[in-house]
């Protein structure tokens, strides 16, 4: 029966990672930049649903939809202000760029009048219920985001199988000159999935703040959703989804039958223990580059 | 502007470009040896700081600026550095033995972490350096009985050789010393057939390996080497802060670590340096600022993550080549005054950077 639990307990966080960890891959996939601000931007997200939910009494829902519309807007910013003009420098300048700007979104949400450095409660009208099944007790949040991130994992699915604009950026994460030849404006493409990444990363902040809180470091999440991105293998969406139920499950299951002190590094062993075996994750095409 | 007219091979080999930058250096280091004698003592310890962060970036920046490996677990042989220098000198043991201690295992973790990353690129590369840095972060808060775990440890003052070292001055100029032996090592190993094997994987893997350069073999050393250095400001960081815990070598540093060498400049010994100094006067600078601040901003501690982080991106994206590009241009504007052009350091765009199959 434990087992059972802990299995809940894994998937729903391990939902949690999946979904930072999306942003994470559909980002990479489609400007091969790595952006290592996601977490910060899910702790904007909890942020701004907080500051509508809890500081202006908006209805919870409506409150989601705002975070997400405003993360949005942030995210597309994001992209035009700071990564466009880096295109053609190495890799490296595009790391440095989003690593510093988690810094200064980080920096910032203390520096804001309400926010600061402290911790805030976020309830969803979901929160705080019990299901009992047999002997099985599972929180309502748990069941919450299991369903919710199945739901929005559906939802993008459908949105790039069958709409114009996600089969543009299917197009666009293949090959961008190909897609330019095409017709399909790739900058413009870039930028809306700048703001999916960032929507993304709002709602998993908001299924997160009942479960954990909104504080500022709450964006060292990411740093767990990295892992769950580079097991599945960075350029893969099911990939992300799946690497993210790994390592929610090995967390839940060390925290409970390895050691103390386990539970915060079981997600990195595992990304090392699948880049020894598989160099570029599970879900890589196994490919060299061509000169 | 100076013309530099080679007529002979041994002028290939010299240290420095001509009589004038000799002289200059030379003038730099006469400065660092009167510093303890003039400046006032908080001033020294800023100063032994910079030596310390100067070493570290020289590791860094031969991994990443000139190896082209990018490393985001630095901390992590800097712990190592301090923590086996700090168990040592417990012992009993001397510097001259405890610090090539504290080097050798900092450059074996090294190859440790070395050799998956000859099969890792990129953004690969990245992570399993990061994870390994939170790897060691939590041995190091769980391994209780040797490294004391999160009450971290106190280290005695340096002992050179036999007698303890009290003064802070003798302590400033041994890592000096360290400082320019580590420059002088890098800046030559650089010149030699290893660095250039260095340089060329850096540009590009597949050239460097189509002219005979053993990619495992250089990546690892490349790795050792850094990993020694940075093991060596780690046992110089811990006489200097005495004090030792895990969560003085988070991600934290590693990442300051990683901007320190892109402020500073990548892919110039230089650089480093510039790097070094801008991160320790960092916080003094802020300092000064705060007076001229309103209240509600100045006392929020994430003000300093956010000019750091500011500064950062304005440099990415405005100065790529940092402190040191910056100090080039200035430099050549006046040797070349009044011919220096705007376009002479023009950013030339690369895309073959990219990973993708196709």
């Amino acid at each position: 029966m434990e087992i059972l639990q802990l299995t809940i307990a894994g998937v729903a966080i391990g939902c949690i990672y999946a979904l930072i960890a999306l942003g994470f891959v559909l980002i990479y996939k489609a400007t091969e930049v790595v952006n290592f601000a996601q977490g910060d931007v899910m702790m904007l997200g909890a942020f701004v649903a907080f500051t509508f939910a809890g500081l202006w009494q908006f209805p919870f829902w409506l409150a989601v939809i705002f975070a997400i519309a405003v993360l949005a807007v942030v995210g597309a910013l994001f992209n035009r202000l700071l990564l466009r003009p880096i295109i053609g420098q190495p890799a490296f300048a595009a790391v440095m760029v989003t690593l510093a700007a988690g810094f200064v979104i980080r920096g910032v949400a203390t520096m804001v009048p309400g926010w600061g450095a402290d911790t805030y409660a976020l309830k969803a009208p979901y929160s705080d219920g019990v299901i009992r099944i047999g002997e099985l007790a599972i929180l309502s949040d748990h069941i919450a985001i299991i369903v919710l991130t199945a739901l929005l994992c559906a939802g993008l699915y459908l949105f790039f199988k069958n709409t114009r604009v996600g089969i543009a950026m299917q197009a666009t994460s293949q090959n961008q000159l190909a897609a330019n030849y095409v017709g399909i404006p790739v900058p413009r493409i870039n930028m809306l999935i700048w703001a999916i990444s960032a929507g993304v990363a709002a709602f998993a902040a908001v299924l997160l703040a009942p479960i954990t809180f909104v504080h500022s470091n709450m964006g060292f999440i990411g740093l767990k959703a990295f892992p769950a991105a580079v097991v599945g293998g960075f350029g893969s969406i099911p990939g992300a989804i799946v690497g993210g139920l790994i390592i929610g499950l090995v967390e839940s299951y060390a925290g409970f039958y390895l050691p103390e002190g386990f539970k915060d590094v079981a997600a990195y062993i595992v990304v090392l223990l699948v880049l020894l075996i598989r160099p570029s994750g599970i879900f890589a095409e196994m490919r060299r580059k061509k000169v | 502007m100076r013309f530099i007219f080679k007529t002979r091979y041994e002028q290939d080999l010299q240290l420095f470009k001509d009589g004038v930058s000799a002289a200059w250096y030379c003038a730099l280091l006469v400065v660092l040896i009167a510093a303890p004698f003039v400046l006032p003592d908080y001033y020294r310890s800023q100063l032994v700081f910079i030596f310390i962060y100067a070493i570290a970036g020289f590791g860094l920046m031969l991994l990443a600026g000139y190896t082209g490996q990018i490393s985001m677990g630095h901390a992590a042989f800097l712990a190592i550095g301090a923590y086996t220098e700090a168990i040592l000198q417990a012992q009993g043991w001397p510097f001259v033995l405890s610090a090539p201690v504290a080097v050798a295992f900092a450059a074996i973790l090294g190859v440790v972490i070395g050799l998956p990353a000859l099969r890792l690129t990129g953004i690969y590369l990245s992570i399993a350096t990061l994870a390994f840095g939170f790897i060691v972060e939590e041995i190091l808060a769980r391994w209780e009985h040797v490294t004391a775990g999160n009450s971290g440890m106190l280290v005695p003052s340096v002992r050179l050789l036999f007698n303890q070292f009290e003064s802070a001055n003798e302590f400033y100029y041994l890592c000096l010393v360290c400082v320019v032996l580590v420059g002088l090592a890098i800046f030559n190993l650089l010149r030699s057939p290893t660095g250039r094997a260095f340089i060329a994987i850096r540009d590009s893997e597949v050239s460097a390996q189509s002219m005979g350069v053993n990619l495992a073999r250089y990546k690892t050393l490349s790795f050792a080497l850094s990993a020694g250095i940075t093991g060596l400001a780690g046992a110089l960081y811990a006489h200097q802060i005495r004090f030792i815990s895990p969560e003085q070598f988070t991600l934290f540093v590693s990442i300051e670590f990683l901007m320190m060498i892109v402020i500073g400049g990548m892919g110039s010994l230089h650089g480093a340096v510039f790097g070094a100094i801008f991160v320790i006067s960092l916080p003094e600078l802020i300092g000064a600022l705060k007076d001229y601040l309103p209240q509600a901003i100045a006392e929020q501690p994430g003000l300093k993550m956010t000019i750091f982080g500011v500064i950062m991106i304005l440099f990415v994206l405005f100065e790529p080549m940092g402190l040191y590009g910056r100090w080039l241009k200035i430099r050549t504007y006046f040797s070349l005054f009044p011919l220096y052009k705007k376009d002479m350091f023009k950013r030339q765009k690369a895309y073959q950077k990219s990973e993708r199959v196709h």
